[in-house]
């Protein structure tokens, strides 16, 4: 049983690290996350000369406010962008290639399989995630940074990027084509994330419940610093609920052959 | 070892298997024969437990394939049809992965490896990548995965399709080799291969199992005429005219490029040739080949596949004689 689930994730790490996509990937986030990260250092340095002649201002600045925040929902952004790219192979190229016929002949459940496939893109998000690191670490070297904020940051940086894995790795399974994976994950995360705008047109009912959907919402508390157990709740149900679909789409695709 | 009761299989509401039912002993070598979209596939699919029945019930080593679908997975060894393989990597992390994922611990998985690359010949290719070898090779691969952790079932999916005839032939000694201890179902277009392999064939047409015997008998049971070729040198036409009036002759056949060979049916009760060769010799014609030919298996295949459609053949003959009348 382990057997299985270690092998199809080696096989899964192989295939993901191998290909091509990996890597155009990382350097379009790598770019990416280094220019938000010079422009926001960069305007902070020009924030702190000016404050150097105006000491009210001094007390204004924040290292965490107005550089390692808007850092983190820019690499929500790019995250957005970049993981139907990384998910959208997961099930849609076996299916393409028939290479499905011998994973789903080989000794190991489909959820193990699936849990296998998850844990591998999960990796690669995390790969991704630590890239940036040698940026906080620099800002670590000339101010001092509130590392705890940060990892909390980083959590939920990771739990975010899960939830986008997982919906991915969702509508992979539904067709045998990647771009269409790849579209449908897109579309489907760029309305949880957009759904909280709708809000302020709503009654306080449904707006709570739009609210409480809205999946870049829950990762402002985590921004803060401030690690809420519903925010993590929600994450990991959003996953849960989606890979629960995944499965019994797996195995309806069985039934239909 | 595989027992298959009423299976039937729908695609939406499209039927390709309907009430399949067959028995494989422990030991076997079964040929798995039908034309194109007959349900040969679909029917291993099933028994692979790659998708599940509609109705009726497949049982490996008395295990239900549906409900015990893991340890029936454990016991058979699967060359799917068109071998789908990970093209991206090398044979041997390949190996390693189906070894692993089928169970084999991993102080053994280097040994297991080495034993099926030694079995099937993939010595010189252990480390190329998957997606830049020859058809040849990539079938040696699906062969070579499906024989690892040594199942007792190997269930082979069309094993020489497209492949050249030396490579036939080393697959086709490859497979002999393995009856020893295992018990195979193999699928095939190519009827002589299925004679020179199996103990026994099961023919499938539209969906249904329409013959199973050994190809032997088979060919003795469906044997309703002899055939005779006849080579001679010379232009047949005139030969050919004589013969059709002969007693005992049923059908002459010539055939349309070179007008020198000509097939026979005769009947089977007496030997025809000391007078076709006198025949010959009045025609003033040399004679080059007079032979009896046994009835193929692909004859009796193309005869089963076929009586199945009697109405058919009646309504082209009708219109064949309406013409004629015009
Ligand atoms: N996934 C599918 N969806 C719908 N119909 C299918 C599917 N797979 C097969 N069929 C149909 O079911 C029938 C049986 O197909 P199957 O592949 O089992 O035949 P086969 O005997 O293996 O043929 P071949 O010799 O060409 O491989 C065919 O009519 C085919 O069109
Ligand atoms: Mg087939």
């Amino acid at each position: 049983m382990m057997r299985g689930f270690v092998s199809v994730y080696r096989k899964e790490l192989y295939l993901l690290f191998a290909s091509p996509i990996f890597y155009a990937v990382a350097f379009i986030f790598l770019v990416l996350n280094g220019y938000f990260f010079y422009s926001s250092v960069a305007y902070y340095n020009l924030l702190s000369f000016q404050a150097g002649q105006n000491p009210f201002m001094a007390g204004q600045l924040n290292l965490m406010d107005m550089v390692v925040r808007p850092l983190f929902m820019d690499i929500c952004i790019v995250l957005l962008l970049v993981a139907p790219l990384l998910t959208m192979r997961t099930y849609a190229d076996e299916r393409k290639t028939g290479t499905v016929e011998l994973l789903f002949t080989l000794p190991v459940t489909d959820g193990g399989a699936l849990a296998a496939k998850f844990l591998g893109v999960l990796t690669v998000l995390f790969v991704l995630l630590a890239g940036t690191l040698p940026g906080m670490a620099l800002l670590e070297y000339l101010s001092d940074l509130n590392w705890k904020a940060v990892l909390c940051g980083y959590l939920g940086l990771f739990l975010l990027g899960s939830a986008f894995m997982a919906l991915g790795v969702f509508t992979s399974s539904l067709s045998r084509n990647q771009i269409i994976a790849a579209v449908l994950s897109f579309g489907a995360l760029l309305l949880f994330w957009v759904i909280s705008w709708m809000s302020s047109v709503l009654g306080p009912g449904a707006s709570r419940i739009i609210e409480y959907l809205s999946i870049i919402r829950h990762f402002d508390t985590f921004s803060k610093g401030v690690l809420d157990s519903r925010d993590v709740i929600y994450y990991l149900l959003f996953i849960a609920f989606f890979l629960f679909v995944t499965l019994r789409q797996i195995e309806s695709y069985r039934w239909r052959g | 070892m595989i027992e298959v009761q009423g299976l039937t299989k729908f695609y939406g509401t499209v039927p390709a298997i309907q009430d399949v039912n067959f028995h494989i002993h422990k030991g076997e070598v079964v040929g798995f024969l039908g034309p194109n979209g007959a349900g040969k596939s679909t029917t291993i699919r099933i028994l692979t437990c790659y998708m599940p029945p509609t109705a009726g019930e497949a049982r490996v080593d008395g295990l239900d394939c549906f409900q015990k679908s893991l340890e029936v997975r454990r016991r058979i060894g699967y060359l799917p049809e068109n071998v789908p393989l990970y093209n991206e990597m090398t044979v041997r992390r390949f190996l390693r992965f189906v070894a692993q994922a089928k169970g084999v611990e991993a102080r053994e998985l280097p040994r297991e490896v080495d034993r099926v690359v030694d079995v099937c010949g993939l010595e010189r290719v252990r480390n190329r990548i998957i997606g830049n070898l020859s058809k040849g090779y990539r079938q040696r691969v699906g062969l070579a995965q499906a024989l690892l952790n040594n199942p007792p079932v190997l269930i082979l999916d069309e094993p020489t399709i497209g492949l050249d005839p030396t490579q036939i032939v080393e697959i086709r000694r490859l497979i002999r080799d393995l009856r020893e201890d295992h018990t195979i179902l193999l699928s095939s277009h190519i009827l002589p291969e299925v004679a020179q392999i199996c103990q026994r064939v099961l023919i499938l047409n539209k969906g249904r199992i329409v013959a199973t015997d050994s190809p032997d008998a088979l060919t003795a049971q469906l044997q309703k005429s002899a055939k005779i070729a006849l080579t001679v040198e010379g232009d047949g036409r005139q030969l050919a005219r004589a013969l059709e009036t002969m007693d005992g002759i049923l059908a002459v056949q010539l055939e349309s490029n070179h007008h020198s060979r000509l097939i026979l049916e005769t009947d089977r009760s007496r030997d025809l040739r000391p007078e076709i060769a006198r025949k010959v010799v009045e025609e003033g014609l040399g004679l080059l080949e007079l032979k009896a030919m046994d009835l193929s298996l692909e004859d009796i295949f193309m005869q089963l596949v076929t009586e199945e459609a009697p109405v058919e053949e009646g309504a082209v003959e009708a219109s064949e004689t309406a013409e004629e009348g015009k």
